[in-house]
């Protein structure tokens, strides 16, 4: 599995003033698939995007803003804003099954390998 | 950055050395807003005349995983980050996230009134609202005509 985010941001202009992060990923294998969590902290759900487009996995998601009304930020050691990692998945996956669920923060998406079809035979005519 | 093995005697720090170099690099080339944050979980602190809220960052952890406390101006935040299990014939390709206990705790310039305190967990992000007893607000006094 490649990492592409460093090309994937290159092509890509955000239009926005929010900084960009990228999610902190674990990625795993098991015999029938292939699960990865991704650390999205304060990501509005509705916002969440997850499009497979042949090999290459996209995720995106943006935070709303935390600004409560009356108070003023004294003491920043984190920023509200956007999420993206680009993937290159090595393995087959069926992309009609894919399981995405957002749960305090994590987002956990299983993706099913497809079972390889078997090698087909080719009878060669004799001319 | 240069050790001086004679005069101290003592083994070069490396790993503090490196932390210390980090921090320089991220003075030099991050934004100067954000305090680089050294400890888990990172915080926002808010500060209103009604109190403070303290925002963290916790995303994986269950809410009832953690543990909060507040002591006249002091708060602490105690929890602990499982690691994603991939069972017993799965392989690990990538594991970027941390794992382990993590306790911070903050000193506010108030009293906090702990019966009122508040706190919610919101998609990985854990909300405290720390409101100042009203005996505590700062009060504000006429003068009286002579």
């Amino acid at each position: 599995m490649t990492d592409n985010t460093s090309a994937a941001t290159a092509q890509t202009e955000t239009v926005s003033q929010a900084p960009t992060f990228l999610p902190p990923a674990d990625i795993y294998e098991t015999k029938d698939a292939v699960v990865m969590l991704l650390e999205m902290p304060g990501a509005d759900p509705q916002s969440l995007n997850v499009t497979l487009d042949k090999r290459t996995l996209t995720i995106t998601a943006s935070a709303k803003p935390f600004a409560p009304q009356g108070y003023t930020l004294v003491h920043a050691e984190y920023e509200d804003g956007n999420y993206e990692r680009v993937f290159t998945l090595s393995e087959l996956v069926d992309g009609d099954r894919i399981d995405a669920e957002f749960k305090d923060g994590v987002l956990r998406l299983t993706l099913p390998k497809t079972t390889p079809s078997p090698a087909k035979k080719i009878n060669v005519r004799a001319a | 950055m240069l050790t001086d093995f004679a005069l101290g005697g003592r083994w070069p720090d490396l790993a503090r050395d490196m932390r210390r170099l980090q921090d320089e690099m991220n003075r030099a080339f991050g934004g100067f807003r954000l305090a680089v944050p050294a400890e888990y979980p990172p915080v926002n602190v808010w500060v209103g005349a009604d109190g403070a809220i303290i925002t963290a960052e916790i995303p994986g952890v269950a809410p009832d995983q953690i543990d909060i406390t507040v002591h006249q101006d002091t708060m602490t935040l105690r929890g602990k980050r499982e690691p994603a299990a991939p069972g017993k014939d799965g392989t690990v390709h990538r594991e970027e996230r941390a794992t382990g206990s993590f306790a911070r705790t903050l000193v506010l310039p108030f009293r906090v009134d702990s019966e009122k305190a508040s706190a919610r967990f919101e998609r990985g992000v854990l909300i405290l609202e720390l409101p100042r007893p009203p005996a505590d607000k700062p009060r504000q006094i006429k003068i009286n005509p002579a």
